[in-house]
């Protein structure tokens, strides 16, 4: 941008900064009410809490047994980043490398499942999935999960393999390497930093994808972010300090793979994915 | 072939494989099959088949369903409530992240606010909803903080109405929108705004004449697809709504009839409607898209 | 030809300078521009030459110094008030607008009468030659063509000064020949003051009146190109004027404008181009075309060949003398490689640097 340093354009940066500083300021407002809220005695009508305590991690941890839900939830979403992966990638490769006729619908049908919002598809994919006898279980959570994840990674891996240049693959071929050997010992490494980004962002999505599996969960393949909004939706129930430390459980389970992912990846990657 | 008429040797056969190979159909090509298979089954099939349900009613005729939707206000009336919340999101958030997008674009630590950003995007909706809920509430340091400063007498009331599935979507969709402008408008080549600069535009007509008509087929995108994620609100209109009334948004109507009155078929409907007033509405915007400059916006070639 | 240069008499850049953190990347510029000249700033990536330009544009800040024009002081102008034309290395053309549209912008934002932009527009692209093309998209036109519009672009606002920042360096090696000659055919109609930025030194040596040789943020040598091709003031601006010889030794005598300089036993005689000091270090730089291979025994600096290039006319030689310091030269037959050679040149194309430069 080309600098300016008149009044007005002074005036306008401030305004735009303290719209951003207001936001910025009640999202962490929000996050930490959360964190107070979970090691609070008592937390009524007050600026902070009367007391602290730790103890509603535990009391958390056994009330909506959160080992079964963690140890679930890391089920489900290893399995749909391992799968989305294995469908994804090399779908990704074939459509960098080659133009065959219907390139361009098989496309569309890749874009549109992270274009329609979730909860649209969602309640007729989860019909077919009862139909089928899968929802309600682990397998039906995975499959609905896969949905959008598969052309996630599609679309995040075919600008990645088309920046490696095909002569590279073809100087292999020319000094020997067969398909396997090419994809073993070029094509994997030079593809690694790209999958690794495109799974970890799967990752982070599929923790935190709450309306696919709400719709398709049971009781036994619940993942964390079912659990708590069915905690928050019968609050009462529980006390609020218990349901705010599973949420600070939840939190730290995403943030923490959303810090691994942002050393390999932009922040502007987790939304920016349909570009053209 | 051995027409007599044609006197030309058609030469050795091409095997059918390099006729295909030319074509772009080889071994390789068929690695998008499992992908493309695996869409086919659990996006294109459950879309039909929600659509050939919706008009199978568990009573009455092939319409039922749809007859049903729009003569019931507690039911048709979600489109709207649904519309009302979800365009006036997406254009303040499309509004706050633009002039936005353009400060943090020349900014050094850029990465340090987009990270921020990304986090409420990361939380969710209902981890999102679930912290407003005790943040926006009468005791919570938001009312707290206007009733110290002397702003207000008495608390807001921001919960269980309105303004709280407002403020959730807000939170939400503002670093969505913002992150899609923000790369959107990093496509820009800066070299452009320098040349308007040499050659007497001012900043506002920078904007106008330059980077405006070159950002908006992305922020026509931008749009839509924030649009999209707003009307298709479900756990903060229910845990921070009024999802009895004021915030029955339609996925609410949809979830309803799947996993209350277990009618799939009314369920799928309500998918259906919900789908095409989604699609309606993107279209229209890209439909105006159209009319726009959509090439490459760099100043050189390719 | 109703485009014409607004008058000024002179551009003056005072002691400019340009911090980055602690390193500089521009250091105490000074330099007087006469109106009309064709002005070269010349030297290899990181010189400092872009920093120059854009500063002059205002699309950087300096951190100390000034720029006046006459004797109005313009570095505290933003860039759309100082009323200059640019033409940028990847030309920068709006993807969005037509050639037409890219021309007249600069008119439209000066506000001027609709029927006036269409006319000088018409006559700007007359000047580049780009009839027929003014209805298409910056995307649906060649190199060349995209060139020529950014020019036109830049010149039609009749600007004091025109910036050119590497606008060649995107072309073929045939275009750009095309095109400077273009740029040389449009300064010579116009008349316009023109500061050219380029890595290139033979384009520097046939475009501009005069060439200002950069390094490490510093201007090192201003002179018309005649003087910095044959007499460069220092040792580092010789080697990027194409003298690739450089060879160490001791300098033994001076005498007037000569100075000899022993190499490995020989004395080598060339002009003195710095002070240089009897029995002090010096180094000789010498032209790859001015050094030929004479008879042995000859005065001369001895070398062994490493191989022979066929170049058409003549051959290009490579040697290697006992220390390691390879030459370049000019023989009239094919070398057998690791052959003696003696190499000498002729006194008045021997340069001669003193250990200060």
């Amino acid at each position: 941008m080309v600098k300016d340093n008149r009044l007005s354009a002074r005036l306008w940066a401030f305004a735009n900064w303290a719209v951003i500083g207001f936001f910025i300021l009640n999202l962490f407002g929000m996050i930490a009410t959360v964190v107070t809220s979970s090691f609070a005695t008592r937390w009524l009508g007050t600026w902070l809490p009367a007391g602290w305590t730790t103890r509603w991690y535990s009391s958390a941890w056994d009330e909506f047994q959160l080992y079964d839900i963690l140890s679930v939830t890391f089920q489900i979403v290893f399995l749909v980043v391992f799968l989305s992966g294995l469908i994804g990638v090399p779908a990704a490769y074939a459509l960098a490398r080659r133009d065959f006729p219907g390139k361009k619908l098989v496309m569309l049908l890749f874009l549109l499942p992270l274009l329609v919002p979730p909860i649209t598809f969602g309640i007729p994919l989860a019909t077919v999935l009862y139909r089928a006898g899968l929802a309600g279980q682990m397998s039906g959570v995975v499959l609905a999960n896969l949905v959008p994840t598969v052309p996630f990674v599609i679309l995040v891996m075919i600008p990645f393999i088309e920046q490696i240049d095909t002569k590279i693959e073809a100087a292999a071929r020319v000094f020997g390497a067969n398909t396997f050997k090419l994809f073993i010992y070029i094509l994997l490494p030079l593809l690694a930093p790209g999958i690794l980004a495109a799974l970890l962002l799967v990752l982070v999505r599929t923790i935190a994808m709450f309306e696919l599996t709400f719709l398709t969960a049971g009781p036994t393949s619940q993942t964390l972010v079912v659990a708590l909004y069915y905690a928050v939706f019968a609050a009462g129930v529980r006390a609020v300090q218990s349901i705010d430390a599973m949420a600070v459980i939840y939190m730290v389970t995403t943030l923490v793979w959303l810090l691994i992912a942002l050393r390999f990846v932009n922040p502007t990657q987790i939304v920016a994915r349909a570009k053209r | 072939m051995t027409s007599p008429s044609s006197s030309i040797d058609p030469g050795p056969a091409i095997p059918l494989s390099q006729r295909l190979a030319a074509r772009g159909l080889d071994g390789l090509t068929l690695l998008v099959v499992p992908a493309v298979l695996f869409l086919l089954l659990l996006f294109i099939y459950p879309f039909f088949y929600g659509l050939f349900l919706s008009f199978n009613p568990k009573a009455g005729g092939t319409l039922a369903n749809y007859q049903r939707f729009f003569s019931d206000s507690f039911l048709y009336g979600t489109i709207a409530t649904t519309l009302w919340l979800a365009l006036p999101v997406t254009v303040i958030t499309l509004l706050m992240a633009i002039p936005i997008a353009f400060r943090v674009r020349v900014m050094k630590h850029q990465r340090l606010l987009t990270t921020i950003l990304v986090i409420p995007i990361t939380l969710g909706t209902v981890l999102v909803a679930q912290g407003l809920l005790s943040y926006l509430g009468p005791q919570g340091w938001f009312n707290r903080t206007l009733l110290t400063l002397g702003l207000i007498s008495t608390p807001v009331k921001l919960l269980h109405n309105y303004w709280g599935v407002f403020l959730s979507l807000v939170i939400t969709g503002f670093p969505f929108t913002f992150l899609l402008t923000l790369s959107y408008l990093s496509g820009v080549d800066p070299a452009l705004e320098q040349a308007g600069a040499t050659l007497g535009a001012g900043p506002w007509q920078r904007f106008k004449h330059i980077l405006l008509p070159l950002l908006l087929p992305g922020l026509a995108i931008t749009f839509c697809l924030s649009f999209v994620q707003a009307f298709s609100v479900f756990p903060s209109a229910v845990l921070l709504g009024a999802p009895a009334g004021p915030t029955r948004v339609i996925s609410i109507a949809a979830y309803q009839a799947a996993f209350e009155e277990y009618d799939y078929s009314m369920a799928s409907a309500v998918a259906m409607i919900m789908g095409v007033v989604q699609l309606s509405i993107v279209v229209a915007v890209l439909a105006a898209r159209g009319l726009l400059y959509r090439g490459p916006a760099g100043g050189g070639k390719g | 030809m109703t485009i014409h240069a607004a008058s000024f008499r002179e551009l003056r850049l005072d002691r400019l300078s340009r911090d980055f953190g602690t390193h500089n990347a521009l250091k105490d510029v000074s330099l007087t521009i006469q109106q009309g000249e064709f002005i070269a700033l010349l030297g290899p990536s990181g010189c400092g030459k872009s920093t120059t330009l854009n500063i002059i544009a205002g699309l950087l800040p300096a951190t100390a110094g000034g720029i006046w024009l006459d004797e109005k002081r313009i570095d505290p102008l933003r860039p759309e008030e100082r009323g200059f034309g640019m033409v940028f290395q990847n030309y920068a053309l709006f993807p969005h607008m037509s050639v037409t549209k890219n021309i007249g912008f600069g008119l439209k934002m000066r506000g001027v009468a609709k029927a006036e932009i269409e006319r000088r527009v018409g006559e700007a692209v007359a000047l580049v030659r780009l009839q027929g093309q003014t209805g298409k998209l910056p995307g649906q036109l060649s190199g060349g063509q995209q060139q020529r519009v950014a020019i036109a672009r830049a010149i039609v606002v009749e600007p004091p000064l025109v910036l050119m920042d590497e606008p060649l360096s995107n072309l073929d090696a045939k275009l750009r020949l095309e095109m400077r000659a273009e740029i040389r055919r449009i300064h010579n109609t116009l008349g316009a003051t023109t500061i050219y930025v380029t890595h290139d030194q033979e384009e520097a040596l046939s475009l501009a009146d005069r060439i200002v040789v950069m390094r490490d943020g510093q201007v090192r040598q201003v002179g018309v190109p005649e003087d910095l091709f044959s007499r460069p003031d220092h040792l580092d601006v010789a080697e990027f004027m194409g003298f690739r010889n450089k060879i160490a030794g001791t300098a033994s005598s001076v005498s007037g404008e000569h100075a000899t300089v022993a190499i490995e036993g020989a004395g080598i005689v060339g002009r003195v181009r710095n002070t240089v000091t009897p029995g002090l270090a010096a180094h000789v730089a010498i032209r790859p075309e001015d050094l030929h291979p004479v008879a042995a025994g000859s005065a001369g600096i001895k070398a062994q060949v490493i191989s022979t290039e066929f170049r058409g006319r003549e051959f290009v030689g490579f040697a290697r003398m006992a220390d390691g310091t390879d030459l370049s030269f000019l023989a009239t037959e094919r070398l057998a490689p690791g052959a003696e050679v003696t190499l000498a040149a002729e006194p008045d194309r021997v340069l001669v640097y003193g250990a200060a430069a």
